[in-house]
């Protein structure tokens, strides 16, 4: 069985798949030559945005509003839900001024759509991944209701993301339907649907712990699988364990604010104490309400690691198939051998493999030369096929090996980048929120040393 | 005593509520009286505040009151409690070192063994003898809870320094501190104290005393001078807030209890991410690093307030009380007097000898209302020294925690910049 092992000499190319159905399809969706990742291919002509050319210096993209609405779904029930304005505009030169050239309204589902259909025609691409769908990891003060609007806002900046990075991204970036989505509000959805992508889903990548037993797959894919686990459940835990901490730190924020009430009702009874009393329960009632800024930055950290929690789902599913591609390589070879082992039989006589046909012949007698020889051309022709679609196959397992992995590696440095990033404004949000401290025990401490 | 604080912030309506006061449970209700380690060595050495206990010979010398003695002469400490397991009962003893240059007594160190019981008896020796004095309060006899959890570590720790704290207020008492009870209490051998105990005014007459006390306090007093109403309305309100105070900081205690533990999974989750990691590592390591030493500095803070603030809250709650009862022995001499004076106005009979007990309770009302103001005064001074110290060294042990927590992440950011190649970004506006 042949390593599935990136091949250097080979010609860089994107994975191989259908043009699109749809008639106006622009060069991306054609297999070329062209090298990936080179996001200074200009489309045909002039210097302005071509349509299909969005990578990040050209265009700016910003979900910039949320609105409820009420319509009809698909039972012809009323149902509520959120529409965000999605906005793009062309940036000319750096720092020139941005023209507003797109402007239209989506929803959550449009948003699920694209991605889905993004994880079909790019498997071999870790896709980034939508904000959550439901609010978890939620601590008493957030509300895990999707209508709630602190929740909206931070699925609104979820979804910016997700287009930011999708758009920075060298070959979706290139991708017509998500350039259609930007551009085109109306029958969008029945564009994505007609390219029959959910068809083509394989559905065995959704069955996440269905195993495959698979005898070589490449180890480097076996180890990052096992890496995204790992990733998954330390996140999943950061964030509950985070989510539990803050909750707490709320609570010693805001009972102080009953120390500022306390004083403030004693400096009533107070003559040279009085004033005293009063500012250090005024210092009290700032000190409690600091929380709240504190915590709010504090979900922005656990946003960034949400982000990388779900990205992890999406290394998986890109490491799940490669072993389905793997399995079904190993299962046409084996299919294969097998083939030719009774080829072989038939031609020397020689029973060494079971087969249902070789037993009624034993039972009920010879077959004819004749019949014999027709079974063996069947045969033959049989494995002069699947000798094609192994090297099909396996042409098509080293190509995804290789781009996969070149995807795989420009992530990794992305996280990397990403997460040490956030970690860093983690620290920083700390001596924010050290310095409030200092500055508000300070001030208190000032009020009862002079009493 | 208890008043339920309305939800709402004090500052503004906005979602940033205080928490109302069932969450707080400020009904007395609370499972959560914990004291913390006994770990001495962590509380601030306050030397203007009578309440932080130190050793007799390290107070020689040192800072007198404004209208206490020239210089203390006499120290006491409480220590070394140890159990006693009899047929009958079991019981915990304190070990009561005393160290004086004063004349009257016979040598300059004692040393004797005391129980709860003998404080009691003390303290009731001193009301008695001074009814309009401010005694010092003892601990509570238990813990209110309905479990008597007299021989809980942490109970006895509590207990020991707040009755360490008792003597030395009555020793720094300008009067108090002369009671002869009180030579007694510091010196006499074991044995001799249950002997000195039992004399004193006999059951008979106790009963009678506290026959008529109820009588007079059915009839109240008529007219209460206008500074000991003002000073009856001071000590109620003043009792309620320290109840209150108490609560709060009971429960600032019982969150940030709640709060440590939370925290101690923090760091370890991040260094359980590190492994996972090549490049984050580092980084991943840092702030596992970080948060583990934020979360011993949480400790550390949680433990100060336990140790240094609530003993303070908790000894002016239970003045309260005593003040309380200071104001009805005064009441009830008053009310004395205005019986006999009422007997005098219609009693045509004995009218000598009715002017004579008048004189004498006149002189005694006199007494106690000139005791009672000096006092007063006293008691408020100490008071405000008393509890604004104690709150400026809990903001004090605030500022520190944070100032430790700032340098932790500081110092953790500046090695990240070397890496990083970029300049870490001002603090948020």
């Amino acid at each position: 069985m042949e390593q599935a092992a990136p091949d250097l000499e080979r010609p860089l190319q994107p994975a191989p798949l259908e043009p699109l159905g749809h008639p106006d399809a622009g060069p991306e969706a054609a297999v070329g030559e062209e090298a990936e990742g080179a996001p200074d291919e200009e489309g045909p002509g002039d210097r302005t945005m071509t349509e299909n050319n969005f990578c990040l210096k050209k265009i700016e993209i910003s979900v910039s509003e949320a609105e409820k609405r009420t319509g009809r779904n698909a039972m012809n029930m009323q149902e509520t839900y959120t529409a965000y304005l999605v906005e793009t505009r062309s940036v000319e030169h750096i720092d020139g001024p941005s023209v507003l050239t797109d402007s239209l309204w989506r929803r959550y589902s449009e948003f699920e759509l694209l991605r889905n259909y993004l994880l079909v025609y790019y498997p071999h691409i870790v896709v980034p991944p939508l904000p959550e769908k439901r609010a978890e990891f939620v601590w008493h003060k957030l509300s895990a209701d999707n209508m709630d609007p602190d929740f909206v806002e931070r699925r609104r900046i979820g979804l910016e993301n997700f287009l930011l990075r999708v758009a920075s991204h060298p070959i979706l970036c290139r991708d017509k339907i998500f350039y259609l989505f930007l551009t085109q509000e109306g029958n969008w959805k029945e564009i994505v649907n007609e390219t029959g992508f959910q068809l083509k889903a394989d559905s065995r990548l959704k069955a996440l712990n269905a195993t495959f037993r698979v005898k070589n797959p490449d180890k480097r894919f076996t180890e990052l699988k096992h890496y995204s686990d790992e990733l998954q459940s330390v996140i999943s835990h950061l964030l509950r364990v985070r989510a539990r901490v803050a909750d707490r730190l709320y609570g010693v924020y805001k009972v102080h604010g009953n120390y500022g009430r306390v004083f403030s009702e004693w400096s009533a009874i107070e003559k040279e104490m009085g004033d005293g009393l009063q500012s250090a329960g005024h210092h009290m009632d700032v000190y409690a309400s600091s929380i709240d800024d504190i915590l709010e930055d504090e979900e922005h950290y656990a946003d960034q690691l949400k982000e990388y929690l779900f990205y992890a789902e999406a290394l998986r599913a890109v490491c799940r198939k490669h072993e389905l591609m793997q399995y079904d390589l190993e299962m046409a070879a084996q299919d294969l051998a097998s083939k030719k082992q009774q080829c072989e039989e038939l031609a020397t006589g020689t029973v060494r493999t079971f087969s249902l046909k070789g037993m009624t012949t034993k039972l009920f007698g010879q077959e004819t030369p004749e019949q014999r020889e027709s079974r063996i051309k069947v045969l033959e022709e049989q494995i002069s096929e699947g000798e094609q679609q192994l090297k099909a196959k396996n042409l098509e397992g080293r190509e995804f090996v290789k781009n996969a992995w070149a995807d795989i590696e420009r992530f990794k440095e992305q996280k990397n980048r990403d997460l040490k990033e956030a970690l860093i404004s983690y620290a920083v949000m700390q001596i924010s929120m050290c310095k409030k401290g200092i500055q508000v025990w300070t001030n208190a401490k000032e009020c009862f040393s002079k009493m | 005593m208890e008043e339920q604080l309305p939800a709402g912030g004090a500052g503004g309506d906005g979602p940033c509520a205080l928490l109302p006061a069932e969450a707080l449970a400020l009904d007395g209700d609370e499972d959560d009286l914990e004291v913390f380690s006994k770990d001495a060595s962590l509380m601030d050495m306050n030397s203007l505040s009578p309440t932080m206990p130190t050793s007799p010979l390290s107070m020689i010398n040192q800072v007198k009151f404004e209208d206490e003695p020239d210089l203390k002469d006499l120290f006491i400490t409480v220590d070394d409690p140890e159990s006693h397991v009899t047929t009958l009962e079991t019981f915990v003893t304190y070990r009561v070192a005393t160290q004086t240059s004063r004349g009257e007594f016979d040598s300059s160190e004692f040393e004797v063994r005391r129980r709860y019981q003998d404080f009691l008896w003390l303290k009731g020796r001193l009301e008695e003898a001074h009814p309009t004095l401010i005694v010092p309060p003892l601990p509570e006899k238990f813990v209110v809870k309905g479990v008597v959890e007299r021989f809980n570590d942490s109970f006895i720790e509590t207990r020991r320094r707040a009755l360490s704290t008792f003597l030395t207020r009555v020793a720094d008492h300008p009067t108090l501190t002369f009671s002869a009870d009180f030579k007694v209490f510091l010196t006499a051998p074991d044995g001799e104290l249950s002997a000195h105990k039992k004399q004193g005014p006999g059951l008979l007459s106790k009963v009678g005393r506290t026959v008529r006390a109820a009588a007079l306090a059915l009839r109240g007093v008529r007219g209460r001078p206008e500074e000991f109403e003002a000073m009856s309305g001071f000590i109620e309100a003043f009792s309620q807030k320290m109840g209150l105070l108490d609560k709060v900081s009971q429960r600032i205690c019982k969150e940030e209890r709640e709060y440590v533990d939370e925290m101690k999974e923090l760091g370890p989750t991040h260094a359980l991410w590190a492994e996972l990691e090549d490049d984050l590592a580092d980084t991943l390591g840092g702030v596992a690093s970080c948060l583990d030493r934020c979360c011993q500095a949480t400790e550390r803070r949680l433990r100060g307030l336990a140790e240094a603030l609530l003993p303070v809250l908790h000894e002016y709650v239970l003045y309260g009380e005593m003040l309380t009862g200071v104001m009805k022995r005064r009441d009830h001499i008053q009310a004395e007097l205005e019986s006999k004076v009422e007997a005098l106005t219609y009693k045509k009979a004995d009218t000598e000898l009715l002017r004579e007990e008048v004189g004498k309770l006149e002189d005694k009302l006199e007494c106690a209302n000139t005791a009672l103001r000096a006092d007063w005064e006293r008691w408020r001074q100490s008071m405000r020294l008393d509890l604004t110290s104690a709150f400026a060294a809990s903001a004090e042990r605030n500022v520190r925690y944070y100032e430790q927590c700032l340098a932790t992440w500081e110092s953790f950011l500046a090695t990240q910049s070397d890496l990083y190649a970029k300049e870490p970004p001002e603090d948020k506006p």
